[in-house]
C-alpha cells in the first residue's frame, strides 16, 4: 500500500503527520500504540485500586504454602504437605500426559476412519460417516461427561471381583483388571534395580529419573541406530549391485538382543495387580477420569482429523492413483505408498490446529475430576487460596507456553515434509 | 451375395443382465462383499450395529412418558413391562423440555423469544441465501436492536438511543468530512457516537421514557437459560466478533509494524489459551479489571469474553478469505486510485467475506458447541440445567435421558448448519 | 451489528456504578430486589423447580431478608454460584448476600474479607459407606477411594484426617452432588464424604437408603451460614438480625400460623419487641416496625427447617445440633432488646 510520492524539499509541517503518506503510517501506529498502552494502563490501574479496596496484595508467595489437598493420578511423589507449586507442576505433567496420549490416539483413529470413510464397502463407509457426524456435532464437554458416565455405569466395581463366584473377573490370565475406577495393568519391576537419580533436591520441581528406564532407552535407541546402519548398508549394496541382501533378521536381532540383555541384567519381572482391601493394589493404574477424558478427547478430535484426512486424500488427483495402479501396485499399497505421503502435506497444517484444540480441550478435565493444571492450579488451589488473579495469570501463561511449543514443533515438522519448491 | 445364411436378420430380444450383476444381489456383492477383507469388515460392522441397537432400542422404547418422578417412572415401567424391566424415563423431558429450551424465561413471554428467533432467521437470510431481495438487509441492520429489546425488554428508548448513536456518527462524518477531510471525518464519526453512548444515551433514554413511556416487561439475564442461552451467547459472540475480527485480520495483514504486532499478539494469545480459562476470567476477574464499583451481570461478562475469544478465530477466517483473493484484485483496486479504506470497502471485503461465509458458519458451530462450557462456571445452559434438574428431589439420579436429549438437540442444530455450510461451499466453488 | 447489547451493558454498568456508592440496604431498596447467591442445585438447600422458582433452606433465608427489607419475599433474584465463583460473586458486588451452605472459617472471614452473620446450620463432615463393605469406623478406610466435592473445606479436612491417622486413601474430586451420588452408587468410590446434612439428604434419595450407613466419625466442624461483604455493617446487621428473628421466633413460639394474632400484642414483651408492637427495633436497623413480621410470614427457623430438610421431608434430617438451645441444640439467638 505504499504510494509513490515525490519528496518535496519543503520543511516539516504538522499537517504532514496526517496528509503525508510517509508520516501517516507512523502517526497511525503511534496512535494505536498509545491507545493500547492506555487501555492496559487503565486495566492495571483499576485492578490495583480494586485489589486495594479488597485489601488484597498481589504476590505469588502462596505457591510455597502447603497445598493441603491430595492428587489421585500423578506421575511423581506428592502428598498434601507439598506446596501449591508442586501440585501445579504435577497438574502440568497430567495435562501433558493426556494431551500426548490423546494426540497419538486421535491421529491413529482419525487416519483410520478417514481412509475407511472412502472405502468402497457401503456399510463401513456409512458407519464411519455416522461416527464422524455424530462426534463432530455434539459438544466435547458432553462427550467427556458421557464417556465418564458410560465408564462408571457399565464396568464392574472392585467389589464385584470378590465373592463366589465373583460377578466379574480379571482378564488375560489374571493380569489385567477393568474396573469402573480405572484400569490396572501389570507393571515392569526390576530385582537388580539401578535406583533413581533425584533431580532438584527437595524443591517443588523435584523429580526422579529411573536409571532402569534410562538403561532400557539407551539399549533401545542404540539398537535402532545400529539397525538403521545395517539398512543403509543394505541400501548401498542394492544401489551398487542391484541385489538386496536379506537383513531383516539382523535388524530385528540388533533391536531385540540389547534390550533383552538389559532386562535380564536388571532382573525384569512383572508386578501384577491384586485385589487387596478396597481396591486393587500393584500394577500400573490408570484412573477412570484419565481414560474417559482420553477416550472422549481422542474420539472427538479423531472425527475432525478423519475429515482432514479424507479431504487430503481427495485432494490428490485421481491420476496418481491410476498411475500407481498401472504400475501394478496393490490398492492398499497405493494408499500407503502413493496417496498418503502426498496427502500428508495437505493434512499437516489442519492437523496442527487439531492437536492444539485437543490440548486446550483437555482443560475440560475439570468436568470429570482429572487433576490436570486446570484442576490443580485453576481449580483447587484457586478455590482454597482465593488468589484468582495470580492463579489465572499463571494458568494462561502455562497454556500459552504449551500451545506455542506444540505449534513450533509441528510447524518445524511441516516445513521438513513440505514440498521443496526450487 | 444376398443369401448369406449365417447373418442374423432380426435382433435378438434384449436379455436381462445376469442376476448377479443387477439389483440387490449385485449391489450387495459390489458394495459389501467384494473381497474377503471387505466381507469381514461388513460382518463386523453389521454385528456392531446390531449389538448396539439391541442394547439401546429396548431401553429407548420401554419407556415412561407420564410419571412425575424417577421412582414413579421406574414403577410404571415395571408395571407395564414386567419385573426387572428397565427403560428410559422420558417423562423428565416432557416435564422439563420448556425449561431446557427457555431456561427460566417467564413462560407468558416465550413468544418474545420465539419472535426474536424468527427475526434472527429473517435477518440472516439475505446473507445466507442469494435469492432474497436486498431490501431485507435494512431489516437485518435493524434486527440486533429489535432482538435485544425483545429478549431483555425494558424501555424501547434505550435501543433507539443506541441506534441514534450510529445516526449521529453518520451525520458527524458528513458534516466534518466536507470541510476538514475524510480522516477528520472518520475520527469525528468515531468520537461522536462514543461520547453520545457514554455520556448522553442513558439519560436521554430515561428522559424520553419518562415523557413517553414505551416499555415492555423487562427480563433480567439471570433468567436466561437452556438452549436459548446457548443461542444467545453464540449468536452475540459471532455477530460482535465479525467487525472485531475484520479489523484484526486487516491489522495482521498490514505493513504497519506496531499495529501488526498488537494484532498478532492478541490473536495468538487468545488462540493459545483454552476458552475455559477465559470464562474463569469472566467469572472471577473481569469485575476486578473494571473501575471500582462496576458490576456486570455474569451473562454479559461471559458474552464479552466469548466475543473476544471468537474474534481471534474470526480474524483467522477473514485472513483466509483475504488470502484467497487473487492478487489482481488488490492491484486493480490500487490502479483505480482507490485509497486503502475505499478499496477494502468496495473491492476486497465484499469478496473476501463472501468466500469466508462457510468458514464463519463453521466457526459458529464451534462456538455454539463451546457455549456448553459456561456450565462449568455455574450458568444454567442445557448441561448446567441437567445438573439442576438432577438436584431436584423428584429427578435425583436421572442421567441418560437428559444427556441424550441435549446431545440430540445439539446434533440437529450443528448437523444442519454444517450441511448448509457444505452446500454453500459447493455453490461458491461452481462460481469459478 | 449487535453492538447494542454491549452498549446496553455499558450503560447498565454505568448506572450500577453510580448506585454502588450508597449503602447496600439503600441499593437494594432502590433497585427493588435482593440479589442472592445460592448453590447451583443441592437437594433441600437450593434447587429450582420446573417453573424456575427457587426453593430450599438457604433460599428461605434470602426470602426472609427480602421480605424484611423490601416487604416482598419474592423480590429476590438468585445467582447460582459454584464453589469457585461464590466468593468472587460476593466480593465483586454481584450478589448482596451469599446463602450457599458456606463454612465459617478464619481465613474466609479475615483474609477474604467477608462477614459471616451467623450460623443457620451446624454441620460436620461425615462419611457414608455401603453396608456391605462392613466398615464400622472411618479409621478402617485405609486404601479406600473417597468421593469429595471439590472447592469446599471438606477436601482439606479429608486430607488432614487421613494424614493424622496415618492411613492412605484415593480422592475422587467431583464438582456437584449429583455426580458424586452417581459415582458412589455405581461403586466408583467406596466412600462419599461431605457435610453430614448433605449425606443424609443424598441418602434419602437413594432407591434403597437402608443399604448405606453413615459412619460415626464427624471429622470437622462446619458451621454453615449466610455471609456478606466486609465494610457495610448496617447491611450485615440487617441480615444477622433477620436470621436471629427467625430463630428467636421459634424459641418464643411465634409461627407463621399465629403471627397475625401475636402481632396484635401479647403479654410477652420480647415477642412484642420482636414483632414491633413495642419499642422500635426496626428503626434502629433503618427499617420499619413490621420488618420481623414480614420476615416471619414464611415461617420461623423451625418451620423453614421442617419444610425443607426436616424429618417430614424426603431428606429427613433430625434437628440434633440444630435444635433450639432450650432443647439441647446449638441454635441460639442473642436477645431482642
Amino acid at each position: 500500500m505504499t504510494a509513490i510520492s515525490d519528496t518535496p524539499k519543503a520543511g516539516f509541517r504538522l499537517s504532514m503527520l496526517i496528509y503525508d503518506t510517509r508520516y501517516r503510517s507512523m502517526t497511525i501506529q503511534i496512535i494505536a500504540l498509545i491507545g493500547v498502552l492506555t487501555a492496559f494502563g487503565w486495566i492495571i490501574n483499576n485492578t490495583a485500586q480494586n485489589l486495594d479496596d479488597l485489601g488484597m496484595k498481589l504476590g505469588f508467595s502462596f505457591l510455597q504454602e502447603p497445598s493441603s489437598y491430595d492428587i489421585n493420578q500423578r506421575l511423581l511423589d506428592y502428598d498434601s504437605r507439598d506446596s501449591h507449586l508442586r501440585a501445579s507442576f504435577l497438574g502440568v505433567l497430567n495435562t501433558l500426559v493426556v494431551a500426548v496420549l490423546g494426540c497419538i490416539t486421535a491421529t491413529i483413529v482419525g487416519v483410520f476412519v478417514g481412509v475407511l470413510r472412502l472405502s468402497n464397502n457401503w456399510i463401513v463407509a456409512k458407519l464411519m460417516a455416522f461416527y464422524v457426524e455424530g462426534f463432530r456435532n455434539v459438544p466435547v464437554l458432553l462427550w467427556i461427561v458421557l464417556s465418564m458416565t458410560i465408564f462408571i455405569e457399565t464396568l464392574p466395581q472392585p467389589r464385584d471381583f470378590r465373592g463366589d463366584p465373583p460377578a466379574a473377573s480379571m482378564v488375560l490370565n489374571d493380569s489385567v483388571a477393568f474396573t469402573n475406577r480405572g484400569f490396572y495393568i501389570p507393571e515392569p519391576l526390576f530385582s537388580n534395580s539401578l535406583g533413581n537419580v533425584h533431580l532438584f533436591g527437595e524443591s517443588s520441581l523435584r523429580f526422579d529419573i529411573s536409571l532402569d528406564l534410562m538403561a532400557f532407552l539407551v539399549a533401545l535407541i542404540g539398537g535402532i541406530l545400529a539397525a538403521r546402519f545395517v539398512k543403509r548398508r543394505a541400501d548401498h549394496i542394492q544401489e551398487t549391485t542391484g541385489v538386496r541382501p536379506v537383513t531383516w533378521w539382523q535388524r530385528l536381532l540388533l533391536i531385540v538382543v540389547p534390550v533383552a540383555i538389559v532386562f535380564y541384567a536388571l532382573g525384569l519381572y512383572l508386578g501384577y495387580p491384586a485385589l487387596k482391601g478396597f481396591n486393587f493394589q500393584g500394577g500400573i493404574y490408570a484412573r477412570n477420569s484419565l481414560i474417559a477424558l482420553w477416550l472422549a478427547l481422542s474420539l472427538y478430535t479423531a472425527a475432525f482429523i478423519a475429515e482432514t484426512v479424507r479431504g487430503g486424500i481427495l485432494a490428490i488427483s485421481q491420476g496418481q492413483t491410476e498411475a500407481a495402479a498401472a504400475l501394478g501396485i496393490r490398492p492398499n499399497r497405493i494408499m500407503s505408498l502413493v496417496v498418503l505421503p502426498q496427502a500428508l502435506r495437505v493434512i499437516i497444517p489442519p492437523l496442527i490446529s487439531q492437536y492444539l484444540n485437543l490440548t486446550k480441550n483437555s482443560s475440560l478435565a475439570i468436568a470429570v475430576g482429572y487433576m490436570d493444571i486446570t484442576g490443580t492450579l485453576g481449580g483447587i488451589t484457586l478455590n482454597q487460596t482465593g488468589r484468582a488473579l495470580e492463579s489465572l495469570m499463571l494458568l494462561m501463561l502455562i497454556y500459552l507456553i504449551i500451545s506455542l511449543s506444540i505449534s513450533t514443533v509441528m510447524n518445524w515438522y511441516n516445513n521438513s515434509v513440505s514440498l521443496k519448491e526450487r | 451375395m444376398t443369401d448369406i445364411g449365417y447373418v442374423r436378420t432380426e435382433m435378438l430380444p434384449e436379455q436381462d443382465a445376469p442376476s448377479s450383476a443387477v439389483g440387490v444381489v449385485h449391489w450387495i456383492r459390489v458394495n459389501l462383499f467384494s473381497g474377503w477383507f471387505n466381507s469381514i469388515l461388513t460382518i463386523l460392522a453389521i454385528y456392531f450395529v446390531a449389538s448396539l441397537l439391541y442394547g439401546v432400542l429396548p431401553w429407548v422404547f420401554k419407556s415412561s412418558w407420564t410419571a412425575h418422578s424417577l421412582n414413579e417412572c421406574r414403577e410404571s415401567i415395571v408395571a407395564q413391562y414386567g419385573e426387572g424391566a428397565t427403560g428410559a424415563c422420558w417423562a423428565v423431558i416432557r416435564e422439563r423440555y420448556l425449561q431446557l429450551l427457555y431456561g427460566f424465561y417467564p413462560s407468558e413471554l416465550y413468544w418474545r423469544v420465539n419472535l426474536a428467533f424468527v427475526g434472527l432467521l429473517v435477518a440472516i437470510a439475505p446473507v445466507l441465501f442469494a435469492g432474497i431481495p436486498r431490501k431485507v438487509l435494512w431489516f437485518s441492520a435493524a434486527s440486533p436492536f429489535a432482538i435485544f429489546w425483545l429478549l431483555w425488554g425494558g424501555t424501547i428508548w434505550l435501543p433507539l438511543s443506541v441506534v441514534a448513536g450510529f445516526v449521529l456518527g453518520y451525520v458527524a462524518y458528513v458534516l466534518v468530512s466536507k470541510p476538514a477531510g475524510s480522516l477528520a471525518g472518520t475520527i469525528a464519526a468515531f468520537l461522536v457516537p462514543v461520547l453520545w453512548w457514554l455520556l448522553l444515551a442513558a439519560p436521554v433514554a430515561s428522559g424520553l421514557q419518562s415523557i413517553i413511556p414505551l416499555a415492555s416487561e423487562s427480563v433480567e439475564s439471570a433468567r436466561f437459560g437452556g438452549f436459548m442461552l446457548s443461542v444467545t451467547i453464540g449468536v452475540t459472540g459471532i455477530a460482535l466478533s465479525l467487525p472485531i475480527g475484520i479489523v484484526l485480520a486487516l491489522g495482521r495483514q498490514s505493513d504497519l509494524w506496531i499495529v501488526k504486532t498488537i494484532c498478532v499478539g492478541f490473536i495468538e494469545f487468545i488462540r493459545g489459551v483454552p476458552l475455559i480459562t477465559l470464562l474463569f476470567v469472566a467469572s472471577t476477574l473481569l469485575n476486578i479489571f473494571l473501575p471500582p464499583g462496576t458490576t456486570f451481570d455474569i451473562i454479559l461478562r461471559v458474552m464479552i469474553m466469548v466475543t473476544l475469544f471468537s474474534s481471534a478465530y474470526m480474524a483467522e477466517v477473514v485472513r483466509g478469505g483475504l488470502a484467497a483473493l487473487p492478487r489482481g484484485q488488490y492491484e486493480a483496486a490500487d490502479s483505480l486510485g482507490l485509497d486503502y479504506w475505499k478499496a477494502q470497502r468496495l473491492i476486497i471485503m465484499p469478496q473476501a467475506l463472501k468466500i469466508s461465509i462457510p468458514a464463519i458458519v463453521g466457526n459458529f458451530i464451534g462456538l455454539f458447541k463451546d457455549t456448553t462450557l459456561v456450565s462449568i462456571i455455574g450458568l444454567l445452559d442445557p448441561i448446567g440445567l441437567s445438573t439442576s434438574i438432577r438436584a431436584n428431589q423428584e429427578w435425583n439420579g436421572i442421567i441418560w435421558e437428559l444427556y441424550g436429549f441435549i446431545a440430540l438437540m445439539f446434533f440437529i442444530v450443528c448437523f444442519s448448519m454444517g450441511r448448509y455450510a457444505m452446500y454453500l461451499e459447493r455453490k461458491l466453488k461452481t462460481g469459478h | 451489528m449487535k453492538k447494542s447489547v454491549f452498549i446496553g451493558a455499558l450503560t447498565v454498568a454505568g448506572l450500577a456504578a453510580g448506585m454502588a456508592s450508597a449503602g447496600t440496604v439503600d441499593d437494594i431498596k432502590a433497585k427493588g430486589f435482593l440479589q442472592c447467591g445460592v448453590s447451583t442445585g443441592l437437594v433441600g438447600f437450593a434447587a429450582p423447580d420446573a417453573n424456575g422458582n427457587w426453593d430450599g433452606f438457604d433460599v428461605s433465608i434470602c426470602r426472609a431478608v427480602a421480605a424484611a427489607v423490601l416487604g416482598d419475599p419474592q423480590a429476590v433474584k438468585f445467582t447460582p454460584t459454584t464453589g469457585k465463583t461464590r466468593f468472587t460473586a460476593l466480593a465483586s458486588g454481584e450478589v448482596d448476600l451469599l446463602a450457599r451452605n458456606t463454612t465459617w472459617t478464619f481465613s474466609r472471614d479475615v483474609d477474604l474479607k467477608f462477614t459471616f452473620v451467623g450460623v443457620n446450620y451446624y454441620d460436620g463432615q461425615g462419611f457414608m459407606v455401603p453396608k456391605e463393605l462392613g466398615v464400622a469406623s472411618a479409621k478402617d478406610l485405609d486404601g479406600a477411594t473417597v468421593c469429595i466435592q471439590t472447592g469446599t473445606t471438606t477436601e482439606l479436612n479429608l486430607a488432614d484426617f487421613f494424614r493424622s491417622n496415618n492411613i492412605s486413601y484415593e480422592p475422587v474430586p467431583i464438582e456437584t452432588n449429583a455426580e458424586a451420588q452417581q459415582q458412589y452408587l455405581a461403586g466408583a468410590c467406596d466412600v462419599y464424604t461431605t457435610d453430614a446434612s448433605g449425606l443424609a439428604a443424598t441418602r434419602a434419595t437413594f432407591e434403597a437408603p437402608d443399604d448405606h450407613t453413615l459412619l460415626p466419625e464427624i471429622i470437622s466442624k462446619e458451621p454453615l451460614g449466610p455471609l456478606v461483604r466486609h465494610g457495610d455493617d448496617q447491611w450485615a446487621d440487617t441480615v444477622r438480625w433477620t436470621l436471629n428473628a427467625l430463630i428467636t421466633a421459634e424459641e418464643l413460639g411465634v409461627t407463621s400460623a399465629n403471627l397475625a394474632e401475636m402481632s396484635k400484642g401479647t403479654n410477652n414483651p420480647e415477642i412484642n419487641r420482636l414483632l414491633g408492637t413495642e419499642g422500635d427495633l426496626g428503626a434502629m436497623l433503618g427499617l420499619d416496625k413490621d420488618w420481623a413480621q414480614r420476615a416471619l410470614a414464611g415461617g420461623n427457623y423451625g418451620e423453614i427447617f421442617e419444610r425443607n430438610i426436616g424429618e417430614s421431608t424426603a431428606i429427613g434430617l433430625a434437628r440434633g445440633l440444630n435444635g433450639q438451645w432450650t432443647a439441647g441444640g446449638l441454635i441460639y439467638s442473642p436477645p431482642f432488646r
